[in-house]
């Protein structure tokens, strides 16, 4: 019971002496933010990282990132920093910064420090080493939190990319009465196969379609799963009353099919879109007669 | 609960308005050939709008009557799957296959009128 009070007691002290500690360090931090600041876009620029920013832009950045990573080591809290290397990695992720030149800065500003507080505390061992005890935890969550940060935020793009790109990839287009066109471009994987199938069902019912044509001139490469999944497609669209036509095979892609052995059989191929849709317009009894003609008969 | 037939000129329209039982399914596969036979129907339209799971009994018993009353010489058409239904079912591998499908109503008895018109 006492011995672990006094383990307590002694934790507690050591904690207020490394609290003391970081003081005097954010204290000497602040002292030479100058000559370590710019010390640290030397670093940087030396490194060859951040090359998409101008010299000027770094400098400000390497400022501001300075003053937030000594604000993140006096007050030992994290929030402000995390926000602020959210906005940091919005603003620079469009230009193309890699996260390992996040990471490198970070760990460059870190070791610069480092070096200050070595030369700082040459004389002294014994201050050095209790000041390291005290500056390496907080620098590596720091260096954590950043990186994270970056990270995240990047994720977070590309999800909202992906989003982006799906919406945009699979219209259903009327083009004449009870007639569905649904150009089909890029890489069908399950889930847009899933969706896309989802949209044309949804677009037959709405439009009361009786002939689709899916024109597949865009998607560059066949396996069995898609071409599966393209099966599935005319299945289900046929169980809602629909034909579906298929357009736009490459000879790559139906030699791919004919060589796994999927089997089309049921499916109504025509070569290209154009011929499709004619094809189309003689289901549903449409003719296409040039004007010229009717005029002179 | 029991399949309403309603007889429409020469078609038949079975209108589905709940889940069904297997039992039900047989029970209406009996009393629409009975009714083909009875009315000389040529064609049988079953509205399945209101379904939203079709089963594997479901899709063979649906089947089985289209053939059945194939052998009689007339058409089914089934109409109103819906999309997901549809998406389910293909799935599951269940195509229904030989049997002709039609978005709902209007289109089914377009569609035998279309069938009829060519036989006579």
């Amino acid at each position: 019971m006492s011995s672990s009070k006094r383990t307590a007691t002694q934790t507690q002290r050591t904690a207020a002496q490394s609290t003391e500690l970081l003081q005097e360090l954010v204290a000497h931090l602040r002292q030479n933010r100058t000559q370590l600041r710019e010390e640290w876009a030397n670093r940087i620029a030396e490194a060859q990282l951040l090359t998409a920013m101008t010299k000027e832009e770094l400098f400000a950045e390497a400022t501001s990132v300075y003053d937030n990573y000594v604000e993140a080591l006096a007050t030992g809290t994290f929030e402000a920093l995390q926000t602020y290397a959210r906005d940091l990695s919005e603003r620079i992720i469009p230009r193309g910064v890699e996260t390992h030149e996040v990471v490198g800065i970070v760990l460059l500003l870190r070791d610069v420090l480092a070096r200050s507080l070595f030369a700082k505390y040459q004389g002294d061992f014994t201050m050095l080493n209790r000041i390291l005890d005290a500056y390496e935890p907080a620098a590596n969550r720091i260096a954590n939190t950043v990186a994270v940060g970056f990270v995240q935020e990047r994720e977070r793009v590309i999800r909202q990319q992906q989003e982006a790109i799906r919406e945009l990839s699979t219209p259903v287009l009327q083009v004449r009465e009870r007639l569905l066109i649904l150009p089909i471009i890029g890489v069908i994987d399950a889930q847009r196969a899933r969706q896309l199938t989802e949209q044309l069902l949804r677009g037959i019912r709405t439009n009361r379609a009786k002939v689709v044509v899916i024109d597949i001139t865009g998607v560059a490469a066949m396996d069995a799963t898609v071409a599966n999944h393209l099966v599935q497609t005319v299945e289900a669209s046929r169980l809602l009353g629909a034909t579906v036509i298929v357009t736009g095979l490459s000879p790559e892609i139906a030699q791919t099919i004919v060589t796994i052995g999927v089997d089309l059989g049921k499916m109504n191929t025509v070569g290209d879109l154009q011929g499709g849709i004619e094809q189309a317009e003689r289901l549903l009894g449409y003719k296409v007669i040039p004007v010229a003609e009717i005029v002179s008969s | 609960m029991e399949v309403p037939i309603l007889k429409q000129g020469r078609f038949l329209i079975a209108t589905i308005q709940a889940a069904l039982s297997d039992a039900d399914l047989l029970q209406l596969r009996r009393a629409l050939i009975d009714k083909v036979i009875h009315f000389r129907s040529q064609g049988v339209i079953v509205d399945v709008t209101a379904l939203d799971v079709m089963d594997s009994f479901a899709t063979r018993t649906l089947r089985d009557i289209t053939n059945v009353i194939r052998l009689r010489g007339a058409d089914t058409v089934i109409v109103g799957i819906q999309p997901e239904v549809a998406f389910a079912m293909v799935q599951l591998g269940l195509t229904m296959e030989g049997v002709a499908t039609a978005l709902d109503l209007e289109e089914g008895l377009a569609h035998l009128q279309q069938r009829t018109a060519r036989k006579t």
